[in-house]
């Protein structure tokens, strides 16, 4: 089974992606499962399951994406091995910019929107430095050059990503996208295989249900900001 | 440079230096939040001033970056972006429709050359400007081969293409960053590596002029430009900054801008250029016209000798048309004299 990893903030077009990448590899529905991260809420299985594509979902709920992530990716492996899969597609939502839920040698690909602003991915951090692919969405209604600059920002920081513009829409770009993920890695099992970037530090007393304000309620693992003199 | 002249580079020269000669690389410290990096030494020795804390947050030391520096002048620094991808020609081989019936045909298109491409809304017009956006390979759903050069393209050399040979321009586009004309033609300028970039932003903010109705200045802010501005800007912007050969226009008929000679612009700039549209005048303009039927090209037409001599028939239509608009624009009263 070949797997994918799909990342990217909140509407970005991450299921549009998927949905047209699927269509664009020219695949049965039955070949290809998805399993959506989530946090709290999720329609998305919706649109998946519309299609005949079977998905599962799982929501993080108090716990960071990431970890939750991590401690649930082998078991999604399973679950697409048992059920026979050619390729297991996962959508992670709800990331901070901290996040990213790659794998070494597991094809990862970031999905972002055009609308997000020009320096958008300078601020992204590892979900997009860390990525193989760059994928931009609603490229259909902004500049030619905005589109340009947004791509050389792109690889300013991850030198070595292809970016590729897709549009969730009509599909356009889908096809150019599934020529990549037809090299996605096969595997059998992820036991043992590493995290590209280290998940978030967070032990402290707000992780552990903590909702005071104030030092002495303070615990564990903590930054603070340095604020100049008036 | 090649690599090894980037190493050597990165370890000997003060990183002052580095970014006066390459000022991109200013962003690649702006990124890592180390902007305030100490400049006068070689970037090792500077690291070593730097906030350890900060550096860990992006899961880099110092070795790491110094690698990334290295990559980073490698693909920002190394070479100029000025020029795209060197191409001649595109050719397009049929594939089929939407019904499975064979589109016989086989079209070569040079640089410099128009083609409009019409047809019903939902025949197909978009899928081929996506075929060609896509270099397809007998790979989509309408079985279409692109060439390159009259060559078949290696899966290398098509990836390389893909994203970079195609520039396109539609009626739905928008600015969405909120910068004068003048910082935004000098971002993307800049993003360019052009050699110039006064010189370039003012060739294309004058170009733009000229192609929009109304005039608007070098400190008009994007997102309070007309349509038809917003629309000259872009095109002005493609001919002179983008370096992608093929150029596809989807619909850009009520734009309110000197049509004929945006696309003379495009093409003198040895562009090749893809219309899709309804308009006569963009039409007919174009040397050859797709017409395209149920998902396939069920016709390359030539313009015609009477053709180009209704088109300037056409133009002056066109042409009282744009003066009626105006009139109203201006709050005149429009008399039958007008429709002359």
């Amino acid at each position: 089974m070949q797997l994918i990893t799909v990342a990217g903030p909140p509407s970005s077009g991450k299921t549009s992606v998927i949905l047209k990448l699927i269509e664009a590899m020219q695949i049965a529905a039955s070949d290809v499962g998805v399993v959506k991260f989530d946090c709290l809420t999720s329609f998305d299985h919706l649109r998946y399951e519309e299609r005949g594509i079977r998905v599962e979902t799982g929501f993080s709920g108090k716990l960071c994406p990431d970890h939750f992530f991590v401690s649930n990716i082998e078991a999604a492996v399973e679950w697409g091995q048992n059920a026979g899969f050619k390729y297991l597609i996962t959508e992670s939502a709800g990331l901070c910019n901290r996040c990213s839920p790659y794998i070494h040698g597991i094809m990862a690909i970031c999905v972002i929107d055009n609308l997000a602003g020009i320096n958008t991915p300078r601020k992204i951090g590892p979900m997009l430095k860390m990525a193989d692919i760059v994928v931009v969405t609603k490229g259909d209604i902004v500049s030619q050059a905005e589109r340009e600059v947004f791509a050389f920002n792109i690889r300013q920081v991850n030198t070595a990503v292809q970016v590729i513009f897709v549009n969730g829409i009509n599909g356009q770009g889908a096809t150019i996208l599934a020529s990549h993920a037809a090299k996605a890695r096969s595997i059998q099992t992820l036991r043992d295989l590493k995290l590209r970037f280290t998940t978030p530090a967070a032990v402290c007393s707000y992780c552990t249900g903590e909702i005071r304000i104030g030092n002495e309620y303070q615990m564990g693992t903590m930054k603070r900001m340095e604020f100049k003199k008036p | 440079m090649n690599d090894t002249d980037i190493l050597y580079m990165v370890l000997t020269v003060p990183v002052g230096e580095i970014m006066e000669k390459h000022p991109v690389c200013q962003n690649f410290f702006k990124n890592l939040r180390i902007e305030d990096i100490e400049r006068g030494l070689p970037l090792h020795q500077a690291l070593e001033k730097a906030d350890p804390e900060t550096l860990s947050e992006f899961g880099l030391d110092r070795h790491a970056i110094q690698r990334e520096f290295c990559d980073f002048l490698n693909v920002f620094a190394g070479r100029s972006d000025a020029t795209g991808p060197e191409i001649t020609s595109i050719t397009i081989i049929g594939g089929h429709g939407k019904a499975g019936d064979p589109e016989n045909c086989q079209i070569t298109i040079n640089r410099g050359e128009t083609i409009s491409i019409v047809g019903p809304t939902g025949s197909g017009k978009s899928r081929l400007l996506a075929d060609i956006e896509c270099l397809a390979n007998c790979d989509t759903p309408t079985g279409r081969k692109v060439l390159i050069d009259e060559q078949n393209l290696d899966d290398e050399r098509r990836i390389e293409l893909q994203g970079r040979l195609v520039a396109q321009l539609s009626q739905n586009m928008n600015f969405v960053i909120d910068l004068t004309v003048n910082d935004f033609l000098k971002m993307h300028a800049g993003s360019r590596h052009s050699i110039n970039i006064d010189d370039t932003v003012e060739r294309c903010f004058v170009c733009a002029n000229s192609l929009a109705g109304e005039a608007f200045g070098l400190d008009t802010r994007l997102t309070q430009l007309s349509g038809g501005q917003s629309r000259a800007l872009m095109i002005a912007d493609t001919a002179f900054m983008s370096t992608s050969p093929i150029v596809l226009i989807d619909e850009i008929e009520n734009a309110g801008i000197d049509r004929r000679q945006a696309i003379e612009l495009l093409a003198s700039r040895d562009k090749i250029v893809f219309i899709s549209t309804h308009d006569p005048l963009l039409a007919l303009g174009a040397n050859r016209r797709l017409i395209i039927k149920n998902g396939r090209i069920s016709r390359v037409i030539t313009t015609s000798e009477e053709e180009k001599a209704c088109l300037s028939e056409i133009e002056r239509l066109d042409a009282r048309l744009f003066q009626i608009r105006k009139k109203l624009r201006n709050g005149e009263i429009i008399s039958r004299n007008a429709l002359g």
